[in-house]
């Protein structure tokens, strides 16, 4: 394909309007009540006194907030680290054709459709040494292992329900990805005498980079709001080890009821994972194009 | 296809992560032909006293399967809005350039970006004022914040691998647009489709706190009825498994609907 600038057509916007009516009913409105809030005490239902940004500086100050940002951040790298790689590979070797390819398909997405609650529930018994599949296993191997008491078992064990959760959802984008890809040009491969590694790099990498990215954005953003698994299966604990921050700011919201700050406090989050998704889509922008140089004949 | 030599190997990861991956979906079945005291009393690879009660439970109580009617149907609801609104505009975003183009399609994204637990008290305020509290509509209407950003770059992505050689001819052989998208440009993207469907119907169909938050009685989803397993007596864990392993079975039949779009796709196409 020619490097092929698009048409300049201003009516498209007629095409992407119902999109943004839908966009801003249901988020815009909402997204800017809480930016009211964030600005005001509300003492009670009708009284609210404006403070300016009293809330956001009391919220960058809060020390439980830089450490729980810390742990996010380490969770949702580690996430990318390795659900990224994983469901690109496992993409790579599921069956493409035939009842197999089905029943692969089907067994893989599974774990996407059990709702979060009950993924945290299953865990919690899959992973106790008395009673738990997984927790028997690891006993039985002599791993003193416990998600309740241990730091870093907990911690570990959020990830991997995390990694069995949701790699499905890289897996299925990125084999999508690779079946759009036209027999055209791995018979050009395959004339050209292509390694394996070559036609992955040169070919399947480059046709997949924008289903990879939605998938890297995806996991990015969603695992920095992680909440309903690691709460139902830990708490949070044990001490803070698996509070990740979408569980102090609901400790906040609705423990505490402070509306103000929780609102500040949801505000900054935002910005937040709005940084780093744009850092991580401007910098897999730039690294698609280089690709796409040196990937097209 | 010339890819027959890493065979054995793939084979070998294929398997174990399907291992790795039913595993806990099979504790969770054996959990849900348990009894409450057999999954506490001791560890079992197979229920030992085998029982129905806990399935028997949810289909024969009108509050239990409810649930799932209600959730099935803003779930279609909402992945039938999603893909509608998301297609043209996916479809623009592929193939022209307008005032603020880029801007608008990172913006769409950044609305996936808010923890749902922020929108709580404003969606209850704005659905309260428009009398949709309750309705399958509150539920269906709040769920388009996720789903349609994630349909529309995901088509999006699926649009742009489309050569833009077939819109051509297709214009200058005179078709209109509404026709030559409903019958060339969907076939060929066929796959997209299928993938943002699925997606689309998933994260709707898990989503707890707003789907909770905004309904009550008449339009309860599964995923708030389950809650009632966790009360002051303790967890009801045999109910809660055999619940979830019903929620599984909606999803799978879409993904088995779809499962040959998303596998043949474009490289099956008449390009």
């Amino acid at each position: 394909m020619s490097q092929y600038v698009k048409p300049v057509n201003q009516k498209a916007w007629w095409l992407i309007l119902p999109v943004c009516i839908c966009v801003a009913f249901s988020a815009v409105i909402p997204l800017m009540t809480v930016v009211n809030y964030s600005v005001q005490d509300v003492i009670s239902p009708t009284r609210a006194v404006f403070v300016g940004t009293e809330w956001f500086t009391a919220v960058m100050r809060d020390e439980e907030l830089h450490s729980a940002l810390l742990r996010q951040l380490l969770f949702s790298l580690s996430v990318l680290a390795i659900e990224i790689p994983l469901g690109v590979l496992l993409a790579l070797s599921m069956p493409s054709t035939g009842w197999k390819s089905s029943a692969v398909l089907v067994m893989v997405a599974l774990s996407l459709l059990i709702p979060w609650n009950v993924v945290g529930t299953i865990w919690q018994i899959f992973g106790r040494t008395d009673i738990g599949l997984m927790g028997r296993a690891l006993y039985m191997l002599d791993i003193d292992y416990s998600y309740a008491s241990n730091p870093t078992q907990a911690w570990l064990t959020v990830l991997l329900m995390d990694v069995w959760h949701w790699t499905p959802l890289v897996a299925l984008l990125a084999f999508a990805g690779l079946r759009s890809i036209p027999d055209a040009y791995y018979q050009a491969a395959s004339i050209d005498g292509a390694s394996r590694l070559a036609v992955f790099r040169y070919i399947q990498l480059p046709k997949m980079r924008g289903v990879l990215m939605i998938a890297v954005l995806l996991r990015f953003m969603d695992s920095f709001m992680i909440y309903t698994e690691p709460f139902v299966l830990t708490g949070g604990g044990p001490g803070d080890a698996t509070t990740f921050l979408s569980q102090y700011l609901t400790q906040k919201a609705v423990g505490q009821f402070d509306l103000g700050p929780a609102a500040a406090f949801s505000l900054i989050y935002f910005l937040i994972i709005l940084l780093f998704c744009f850092i991580l889509y401007n910098w897999m922008l730039r690294v698609g194009t280089q690709d796409k140089g040196a990937g097209h004949e | 296809m010339n890819r027959k030599k890493p065979f054995r190997v793939r084979s070998l990861f294929l398997i174990l992560y399907l291992l790795f991956a039913m595993l806990p979906i099979y504790w969770m079945v054996n959990m849900s032909f348990k009894t409450n005291s057999g999954i506490l009393s001791s560890f079992a690879l197979l229920p030992r006293e085998f029982t129905w009660d806990n399935y028997i439970t949810i289909f024969t109580d009108r509050s239990w399967y409810s649930g799932y009617i209600n959730s099935l149907i803003y779930v279609a609801l909402n992945t039938v809005i999603s893909l509608t609104v998301a297609l043209p505009a996916a479809y623009a975003f592929s193939r022209y350039q307008f005032l603020g183009d880029k801007h608008v399609f990172f913006w769409l994204l950044t609305n996936r970006m808010t923890p749902p637990a922020v929108f709580l008290l404003p969606f209850f305020q704005l659905y309260s004022t428009l009398g949709l509290m309750d309705t399958y509509w509150a539920v269906a209407l709040a769920h388009l914040v996720f789903n349609v950003p994630l349909a529309v770059w995901i088509l999006e992505g699926f649009m742009s691998g489309v050569p833009r050689e077939i819109d051509e001819t297709a214009y200058i052989d005179g078709y209109s647009f509404p026709r030559f998208f409903l019958t060339i440009f969907l076939p060929l993207i066929k796959s997209g489709v299928g993938v943002a469907a699925f997606f689309c119907f998933m994260f709707s169909w898990v989503e707890l706190l707003l789907a909770r938050t905004l309904t009550s009685v008449n339009a309860k989803p599964i995923v708030a009825t389950m809650t009632r397993t966790v009360s002051a007596s303790g967890m009801d864990w045999a109910t809660l498994a055999a619940a979830g392993t019903l929620t599984i079975i909606p999803g799978a039949i879409v993904i088995w609907f779809v499962r040959h779009y998303i596998a043949k796709g474009f490289a099956m196409g008449r390009v």
